[in-house]
């Protein structure tokens, strides 16, 4: 039973449609991320959830209760937003407090939740200070308390680690996750980072100009891609122009080398094949290609090499003492796992 | 260059700051021979100027506390939803500086006269209130600048958002959130309408209320010494307002330095 439920949502701004026919249904509990490239619609479809934007047409549902029409101050529902968006007059503790003290909590009560919160962000004595007296980690920090404090139905995020650098955006995304898991709260998480979305969530909506290009878990989305768009997006992606010689037995010829696939073909013609970089293996025998340049990134270097008939490939090899890297203009041979391949129509 | 400043600053200062001197060296002499600031005794002595001063001092609070009830709000939902009507509101706040006083002033006596359908003028009341009503008009400009200053430093969508979101109402989100935020802001539109409401002479008149501008007229026409003396108190009371501006703007820079 799903506990937010999103059904054929669509939006128009003037004559433009950005969202078409988006449908999601989200357990109890459950951290799903919205990921997709600039522009095609995250941020819409979050704010539609939390009220911001109508809905040009669809339905909006919380734990079985259709919100659609809700204003958003009643739709009990947490927002965390790209630009911490705290209250500049008010303090760590006075903005944790600030859903409780609207609500009518009493003071007593809020100050132990505010506490608690605080604790829970691992900054219990920094309640005094103003936003401005705090680091961008720690406001969005905060800000997630503040989102978190009046125990909100959903907890909706809209890129809140992007205006962060890369070292605390990596630890923070860890406590979220962790917070997120410990109160159970359902989460959405846009994102246009996919090692975000693929690392923290428990499902991805991977979007496409205001569709839902793929639902699924990330192993789903990055092992098998619904469609070109999603396996060029997620992961990087060697597309290579190929020959089909016979669609029954599945051989191909890619740049003159023949390949044995195992994915179904088309009859004849023109195919691209795509795979990713980790794909490919230094082996005896296999693909020939030629070394042009090496990256080194930590435990993996990849290598940008290129095929006979001049096509580029990208491929990674571990890094170890054992293994020297490839010199520019080495020719090796690499072997691919046949069902690694995914095959698109020329 | 530099020469041409400083003789820009000798002429602003030769009169600007010569007369100011001469006045408040004649506002000493009423006693024959010799300085003496019986003049200002006598000024702040009088009953009338007590009771005129005092009565200013009210009407411009009262001024204040509404153009801030009027313009905050206002200037919020034209930042936050109305965008495209900014141009407008710039526009029509602006008006008040381009109509003479005596324009608005007529204006209202007569559409509100006695025999008007809403006869305001014919109570004390009534024509305070219309009064008020004037020096909200005559102080919009400013204080609709200051407040939509003051706003542009915020980031009102997303905070109006992160209210929302936490539960809160209209009323909630411009009580705890903006006016909050807007302090310095709101402070420098204030002065500034309380410097031109307390000296304030055609609407007063028009109006006839007993307000500080009128008297001070009456003084100029009546007194030898101590029309000067009370030109140097209303100096003094402008000037505060201006330095207290000031500082208030000061204030803010420096907490908007110390917030990056
Ligand atoms: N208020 C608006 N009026 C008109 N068009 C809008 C409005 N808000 C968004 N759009 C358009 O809708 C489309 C989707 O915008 P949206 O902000 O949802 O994208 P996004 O996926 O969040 O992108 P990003 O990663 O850049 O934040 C864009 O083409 C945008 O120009
Ligand atoms: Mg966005």
């Amino acid at each position: 039973m799903s506990f937010l439920t999103l059904e054929n949502l669509k939006k128009s701004f003037g004559q433009t449609q950005v969202v078409h026919d988006f449908s999601l249904a989200v357990g109890k509990g459950e951290f799903v991320s919205l990921l997709g490239p600039s522009g095609c619609g995250k941020t819409t479809v979050l704010r539609m959830i939390a009220g911001f934007e109508t809905t040009s047409a669809g339905r909006i549902r919380i734990d079985g209760q259709d919100v659609t029409a809700l204003p958003p101050a009643r739709r009990q529902i947490g927002m965390v937003f790209q630009a911490y968006a705290l209250f500049p007059n008010l303090t760590a503790a006075g903005n944790v407090g600030f859903g409780l003290r609207v609500a009518g909590v009493p003071r007593r009560e809020r100050a132990a939740r505010v506490a608690e919160m605080l604790a829970l962000i691992g900054l219990p004595d920094l309640g005094d200070r103003y936003p401005f007296q705090l680091s961008g980690g720690q406001q969005q920090r905060v800000a997630l308390a503040r989102a978190l404090a009046p125990r909100p139905r959903v907890l909706l995020l809209d890129e809140p680690l992007s205006a962060l650098d890369a070292k605390i955006r990596v630890s923070l995304r860890a406590e979220i996750r962790e917070l997120q898991r410990t109160l159970g709260i359902t989460t959405i998480f846009v994102t246009h980072d996919q090692e975000e979305a693929l690392s923290m969530s428990d499902r991805v909506v991977v979007m496409h100009q205001g569709r839902a290009a793929q639902v699924g878990t990330p192993a789903e989305i990055y092992d098998s891609p619904a469609n070109a768009f999603v396996a060029g997006f997620v992961g990087q992606l060697n597309r290579l122009p190929a020959r089909v010689v016979d669609a029954g037995t599945g051989r191909v010829e890619l740049a003159g080398h023949p390949l044995t696939l195992a994915a179904t073909l088309p009859a004849s013609g023109q195919v691209t094949l795509a795979a990713r970089p980790e794909a490919f293996r230094p082996a005896p025998a296999g693909l020939p290609v030629e070394v042009e340049t090496v990256e080194f990134l930590g435990a993996l270097r990849r290598v940008h090499a290129r095929l006979p008939d001049g096509s580029a490939l990208v491929f990674d090899m571990f890094n170890s003492p054992d293994a020297p890297a490839p010199r520019m203009g080495e020719r090796l041979t690499l072997a691919v796992d046949p069902s690694a391949w995914i095959v698109e129509a020329a | 260059m530099r020469l041409w400043s400083w003789l820009g600053f000798a002429l602003g200062a030769v009169f600007m700051v010569l007369p100011l001197v001469g006045m408040f060296e004649f506002s000493l002499r009423a006693r024959r021979g010799e300085y003496s600031l019986d003049a200002y005794r006598s000024v702040l002595g009088d009953p009338q100027f007590q009771a005129t001063f005092a009565y200013s001092v009210v009407v411009a609070i009262v001024t204040i506390i509404a153009g801030v009830l009027l313009v905050v709000p206002t200037a919020y939902w034209v930042r936050l939803r109305l965008s495209r009507l900014r141009p407008v509101m710039e526009f029509v706040t602006l008006l008040p500086l381009v109509i003479p006083p005596i324009v608005i002033a007529f204006g209202y006596l007569r559409q509100f006269n006695t025999s008007s359908f809403l006869p305001l003028t014919g109570s004390a009341r009534g024509t305070d209130f219309l009064l008020v009503m004037g020096y909200v008009t005559l102080s919009l400009p400013y204080m609709y600048r200051a407040v939509d200053t003051g706003l542009r430093t915020l980031d009102v969508a997303t905070l109006t958002e992160a209210s929302q979101s936490l539960g809160a109402s209209w009323v909630t989100i411009l009580s705890r959130v903006i006016l909050p935020n807007l302090w310095p802001a709101v402070l420098s539109g204030a002065f500034l309408s309380f410097a031109i409401v307390i000296g304030e002479y055609v609407f007063a008149a028009l109006l006839d209320r007993p307000a500080f501008g009128p008297y001070m007229v009456w003084v100029g026409g009546n007194r030898a010494y101590e029309p000067a003396a009370l030109a140097v108190i209303a100096f003094g009371v402008t000037w505060a307002c201006m330095g207290l501006l000031t500082l208030t703007g000061r204030l803010a820079a420096h907490h908007r330095a110390a917030r990056r």
